[in-house]
């Protein structure tokens, strides 16, 4: 089984990012790194390979910066990677890197695609179903359980009031979410050998997109304001000496809930 | 302005953000509905009520509905030429609204909050970083503009319209996207009010410990007529079912009060409940982000503070 999955660099959440303040673009620092939610898919990627003598790719969209993301990604056990890195892309929105994925995804000729349900920074959440509508497949999203059939993959989706089982024969995209799997460490082992694994670096015009396709310009939106929320602010503190479920109760009675 | 809002059919009737959104459509114009699901009667009705006056419904049979519902829509947005197509954030809206921008090649705006249909082009607004900060957009790229919307940002109100007029949609055609077939249905029960429409929720996060604390969140829940939340903590944890899931993934609430026990408040989980009108947070920890939203925020060990809270209230 060939699986290609997407995973995202995105700027460590720990450090808070910033917008740049004219253009209201994400700045993205040199270091990024694996968003966290992708793990999830790699892991899912590597168990559906190794029980079928597969291969497992990355593919990413990103500014490369020193691809510290994508060799945390190698070091889980990928074989290998495929990151579009071009100036070009500034701006892009989901639709615009749906496209970028799905044509580096064409190239690979995968039999199943991988993707997380929302990544951390942007969460639109609909690049996966773009990819999947883009390469016409069926899309097995927001899954909780995944499992190989003879010919194709069954899941458990997450529906908003318990789940349902789904198939699909192959190719096809699934989405999965944090509860599908615990994903692996990176071993020491599998550190070193990220180091040299290949990772492809196409140009937009490599995948046959033209400049005008991608970036603000392919987008149809462009950011015009931002602004801070109305912030909601801290009330009263109180810290517990026995007695501060009282607190709780008079509050209660505030709210007229008792 | 011509609005089309999605709908899929759930065993309750149509979905809840559906009528939410109609509440926003009818402000704008004629809203009508596309409807993805076995429908009824009852469904029209409800649909009526909310203000749409006509309903294209698609029978989806087992398939996974997305696709077909796409392919769907493409054909009935190139017959009546909507400006604004409005989805909510359930799973299968988020998966028609990605699809359909794809086939249309037309962009789509995610996690909205706000339309604001008196500008020209229209600009949508959506939260970043939990909330803190929102971000308005205007689409530069011509209509149908595809829209996202988070839940709760309208409030669906009825308005006494009468039955709408109900035409098929046009068909979904085939191809392999649409070979995904839902071959079985598990609703996980849950007892007491709904998460999302509860006037009361307490929410348990990590800090409650192990699976079986949760018996003292769900006590005080019975006590106060509440519904009870969790954090996603705790859910991949396997302690409580995703349908109790409160934030970015989850739910979004905004009941009267919250009582959030032992949660940290990462931006993720404060996105769904921090427009509650009370918030009561009860962590060990003074440092917490919870406590930068708390209306109460009582730092103590939640083992202490529920114990005696739920014997103060004569449970
Ligand atoms: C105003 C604006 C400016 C932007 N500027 C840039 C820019 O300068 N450079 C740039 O590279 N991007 C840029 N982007 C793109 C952005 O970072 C996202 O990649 C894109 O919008 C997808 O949205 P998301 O992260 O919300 O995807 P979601 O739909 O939330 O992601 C779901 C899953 O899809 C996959 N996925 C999503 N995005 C990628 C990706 N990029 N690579 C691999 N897999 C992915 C992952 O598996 C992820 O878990 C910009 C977007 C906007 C709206
Ligand atoms: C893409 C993405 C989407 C996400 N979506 C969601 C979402 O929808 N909902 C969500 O909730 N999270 C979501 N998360 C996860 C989120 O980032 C946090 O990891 C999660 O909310 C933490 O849950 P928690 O507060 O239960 O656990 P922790 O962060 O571990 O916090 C536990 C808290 O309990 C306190 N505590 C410990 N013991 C006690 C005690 N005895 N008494 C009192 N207090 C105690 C601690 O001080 C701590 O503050 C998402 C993350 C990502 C990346």
């Amino acid at each position: 089984m060939k699986i290609a999955v997407c995973v995202k660099q995105i700027p460590d959440p720990a450090t808070p990012y910033g917008l740049d303040p004219e253009t209201h673009l994400v700045q993205r620092p040199e270091d990024q790194v694996l968003d966290d939610t992708d793990r999830y898919g790699i892991e899912v990627a590597l168990q559906l390979a190794e029980a079928s003598e597969g291969s497992v790719v990355l593919v990413s969209m990103s500014p490369a910066g020193t691809l510290q993301g994508i060799r945390q990604a190698l070091a889980m056990g990928a074989d290998e990677a495929v990151v579009v890195s071009d100036p070009a892309l500034r701006g892009s929105d989901a639709l615009v890197t749906a496209r970028v994925l799905a044509a580096a995804i064409r190239r690979l000729d995968a039999d199943v695609v991988i993707a997380g349900t929302e990544s951390t920074d942007g969460y639109s959440g609909v690049v996966p179903q773009q990819v999947a509508e883009l390469l016409d497949l069926p899309a097995l999203t927001f899954a909780r359980r995944v499992e190989a059939t003879g010919d194709g993959i069954r899941i458990e989706r997450q529906t908003t009031t318990g789940y349902d089982v789904v198939e699909a024969p192959l190719p096809v995209l699934i989405s999965v979410t944090a509860a599908a799997v615990e994903p692996r460490y990176p071993t020491f082992k599998g550190i070193m050998q990220a180091k040299s694994k290949t990772v492809e670096q196409p140009t937009v015009g490599d995948l046959g997109l033209t400049p005008d396709e991608v970036g603000l310009k392919g987008s149809g939106q462009r950011v015009i304001e931002v602004r801070p929320a109305p912030a909601r602010s801290a009330g009263t503190k109180v810290v517990d000496d026995g007695e501060a479920h009282l607190a709780i109760v008079e509050a209660l009675e505030k709210a007229k809930v008792i | 302005m011509k609005t089309l809002v999605f709908a899929e059919g759930t065993p309750a009737g149509p979905s809840a953000s559906s009528l939410e959104l109609l509440a926003k459509a009818r402000e704008v114009g004629d809203p009508s509905v596309f409807f993805a699901g076995e429908g009824s009667d009852a469904t029209w009705a409800a649909l009526g009520a909310h203000g749409a006056t006509t309903v294209h419904h698609l029978e989806i049979g087992d398939s996974l509905p997305a696709a077909g519902a796409a392919a769907s829509m493409a054909a009935l947005i190139e017959l009546e030429a909507p400006d604004l197509v409005l989805f909510g954030l359930n799973p299968t809206d988020r998966d028609t609204a990605g699809r359909l921008s794809a086939r249309l090649g037309v962009p789509l705006i995610s996690n909205a909050v706000e339309i604001d249909t008196s500008k020209t082009p229209i600009t949508v607004t959506n939260e970043i970083l939990g909330g803190t900060t929102l971000v308005e957009t205007e689409f530069t790229a011509g209509s149908p503009h595809l829209v996202v919307v988070r839940p709760k940002s309208f409030i669906a109100t009825e308005v006494g319209g009468g039955t709408p007029t109900v035409t098929a949609a046009p068909p979904t055609g085939d191809g392999p996207a649409m070979s995904a077939r839902v071959v079985e249905r598990h609703e996980e029960a849950s007892t007491g009010p709904k998460l999302t429409e509860a006037d009361v929720i307490v929410s348990g996060g990590r800090g409650m410990g192990a699976p079986e604390n949760f018996e003292i969140i769900e006590r005080l829940a019975r006590r106060l007529g509440a519904a009870v939340g969790a954090t996603r903590a705790v859910v991949d944890a396997g302690w409580v079912p995703y349908s109790m899931q409160v934030g970015q993934t989850g739910k979004t609430v905004k009941p009267n009060v919250y009582i959030a026990c032992g949660i940290s408040g990462a931006m993720q989980h404060l996105v769904g409940m921090k427009d509650s009108s009370v918030i009561i947070a009860i962590n060990k920890d003074e440092e917490a982000p919870i406590f930068g939203v708390a209306d109460l925020g009582v730092v103590g060990d939640v083992h202490k503070v529920l114990p005696k809270l739920l014997e103060a209230l004569g449970e």
